[in-house]
């Protein structure tokens, strides 16, 4: 089957963020970068369907030239090919974003479609939860959402969301595109001949032009410390005592 | 101008987000609400926290939820009311409202804080980085479609007429393809989203095998087990257990934090939890100073001397 994923390249997460003197972007100098966590898991994703059922996986993401590490990681972990849809902007809003990816996703497909393509449910730092969905209606294929197991039986994809009652399964026809979640796998580590892949693979650029929606971003600022009000009840095992008369004051214990 | 609130629910089982999204949404005006299929025993709560019309949509292929489903009959609703539309920052809100805005070719401003609407453009602060960071954004379309980030708002009641009216819509065959086709249920036991206190782990807890005492203790007080990121990476405890950002998010009674050092990324995923205490060696961690109570030390010390004190009594 043909696999394509979709990644973006984040600050890593749980870095400290701080923002430009002007207000419109994460100050970057002193930061590392990935993929959002759910897209790791989507590209785990994407080399466990090839090496179970045979044929091709590639990544693609929209960024600055500086995503090609993200997309030479996610080779280094086993995906065939790799496509860049450059831009020179920052922060595209996410209807730009998925009419480009929509796009050169066609481009990349040049009539024959990917079975299965692989969005992350929402990208770890503007986390617009669409780009996949617009993508979808742009390319009139069915998409899910949310998405933490998929099986694939046939021309069907099984996929499963998580609910406070349990589980919900969709199932769609191929060509089709699922949004998934962090902890749908387990992503592997990169092997020594995996890097080397990485460092001599191409990546192939495909341009698309940028026409914003309309989301027009004014600042960024940091959210607001909460105020603090902890009540300290004790320090070390001594404190057990009151910890229980905690809950017993909570309702917890009766 | 008419302002809908998309309810989720399923099959009538109301998902409580909504009133928070009804509460943020009454700050710029008067409320309706849309239920999608029929099921109109949901108004009087909908009455309760402001709607002063339930639109009960109903059509046979909105008995279940379908992404496609639901959003086609949202902006059918929307014209034929000529209305904007709020839906909570559900994963199903959030996923109608983008084929929502599909569909309208409009943009969709998901994870709102605060909302100043006008008769133009409307401004918005809205959560990014799962919390740490807030945008400020104008919005500009004919169409305004948002989600209200989970738990930016305590939601408050207003009662309000709630009076039912029925509205059917036209819907293509085709919206079947995204509609729930199976379920497994959840074996009955106390399940992480609903249990009434979560006991979760965190690096400080140290190694897999220290979380017996957290399952005990979980166990001896009606709890669930959760965890932050750092251990489901390291393998210690299965993602299903993870909460935060890209994991589970919560909102028990109590929330006891065990070696979590409170990264923004798990304190979105816990922020709703209506007490929160903190056990860790760290006094300046951001759980322990964010907290309503604290016990400073180590973990592996203090819970199994909670166990002891709770099997004495």
């Amino acid at each position: 089957m043909k696999v394509l994923v979709l990644v973006k390249r984040v600050p890593a997460p749980g870095a400290k963020i701080n923002i430009t003197a002007d207000e419109q972007a994460v100050d970057t100098k002193n930061l590392g970068f990935a993929m959002s966590p759910h897209e790791e898991c989507g590209v785990e994703l994407a080399v466990q369907l090839v090496e179970a059922h045979g044929g091709t996986s590639t990544v693609m993401t929209l960024g600055a030239q500086e995503a090609e590490e993200q997309l030479r990681y996610a080779v280094s972990l086993g995906v065939d090919n790799a496509i860049l849809v450059p831009t020179d902007v920052d922060d595209w809003d996410p209807m730009a974003t998925a009419k480009a990816l929509a796009s050169a996703i066609t481009e990349a497909e040049a009539g024959e479609p990917f079975d299965l393509i692989i969005f992350g449910n929402e990208s770890a730092d503007s986390g617009g939860y669409q780009v996949g969905i617009r993508a979808a209606h742009a390319l009139d294929r069915p998409i899910v959402s949310g998405i933490k197991a998929i099986e694939i039986d046939g021309e069907m994809v099984k996929a499963r969301r998580q609910t406070v009652a349990g589980l919900e399964e969709y199932r769609l026809t191929m060509p089709a595109i699922v949004a998934v979640k962090e902890g749908i796998t387990l992503p592997r580590y990169p092997t020594m001949k995996g890097r080397l892949n990485a460092r001599k693979a191409e990546v192939v650029a495909s341009a698309q032009p940028h026409t914003p929606g309309g989301q027009k971003r004014v600042r960024l600022v940091p959210a607001p410390e909460q105020a603090s009000n902890t009540v300290v009840l004790g320090e070390g095992p001594e404190a057990a005592a009151r910890i229980v008369d905690l809950l017993v004051e909570l309702g917890v214990l009766s | 101008m008419k302002l809908l609130v998309l309810v989720d629910h399923d099959r009538g089982v109301l998902d409580e987000l909504t009133l928070q999204a009804m509460t943020a949404a009454r700050s710029i005006g008067s409320i309706e609400a849309v239920v999608m299929g029929a099921y109109p025993a949901l108004a009087p709560i909908l009455a309760e926290y402001g709607a002063e019309t339930v639109h009960v949509v109903t059509h046979d292929l909105l008995s279940d939820y379908g992404s496609e489903a639901w959003a086609d009959a949202l902006v059918q609703a929307m014209l034929i009311l000529g209305a904007q539309a709020i839906a909570p920052g559900t994963d199903r809100g959030n996923e109608v409202m983008a084929h929502v805005g599909a569909l309208l070719n409009s943009p969709v401003v998901a994870n709102c804080n605060e909302i100043t609407a006008g008769d133009g453009d409307w401004s918005i602060v809205r959560t990014r980085w799962g919390g740490s960071l807030l945008e400020e954004t104008t919005l500009t379309a004919d169409r305004k479609l948002l989600t209200i980030t989970p738990h930016a708002v305590v939601a408050e009641p207003a009662p309000a007429a709630g009076t039912v009216q029925m509205l059917e819509v036209e819907l293509n065959e085709a919206v079947a393809r995204t509609i729930v086709a199976d379920r497994v249920t959840a074996d009955g036991g106390i399940t992480l989203q609903t249990a009434p206190v979560v006991v979760a782990g965190g690096r400080g807890v140290g190694n897999p095998e220290n979380f017996a005492a957290l399952d005990e203790l979980a166990g001896l007080i009606g709890g669930a087990v959760g965890c932050s990121r750092v251990v489901t990476n390291n393998g210690w405890r299965s993602h299903a257990e993870q909460v935060g950002q890209t994991g589970t998010r919560v909102a028990p009674d109590l929330y006891i934090a065990c070696g979590i050092s409170g990264a923004i990324q798990h304190w979105v995923g816990m922020m709703g939890s209506k007490r929160v205490l903190a056990i860790n060696t760290d006094r300046e961690a951001p759980m322990v100073t964010k907290a309503d109570y604290a016990v400073i030390g180590d973990v592996n010390e203090i819970v199994p001397a909670v166990i002891a004190a709770i099997k004495a009594r």
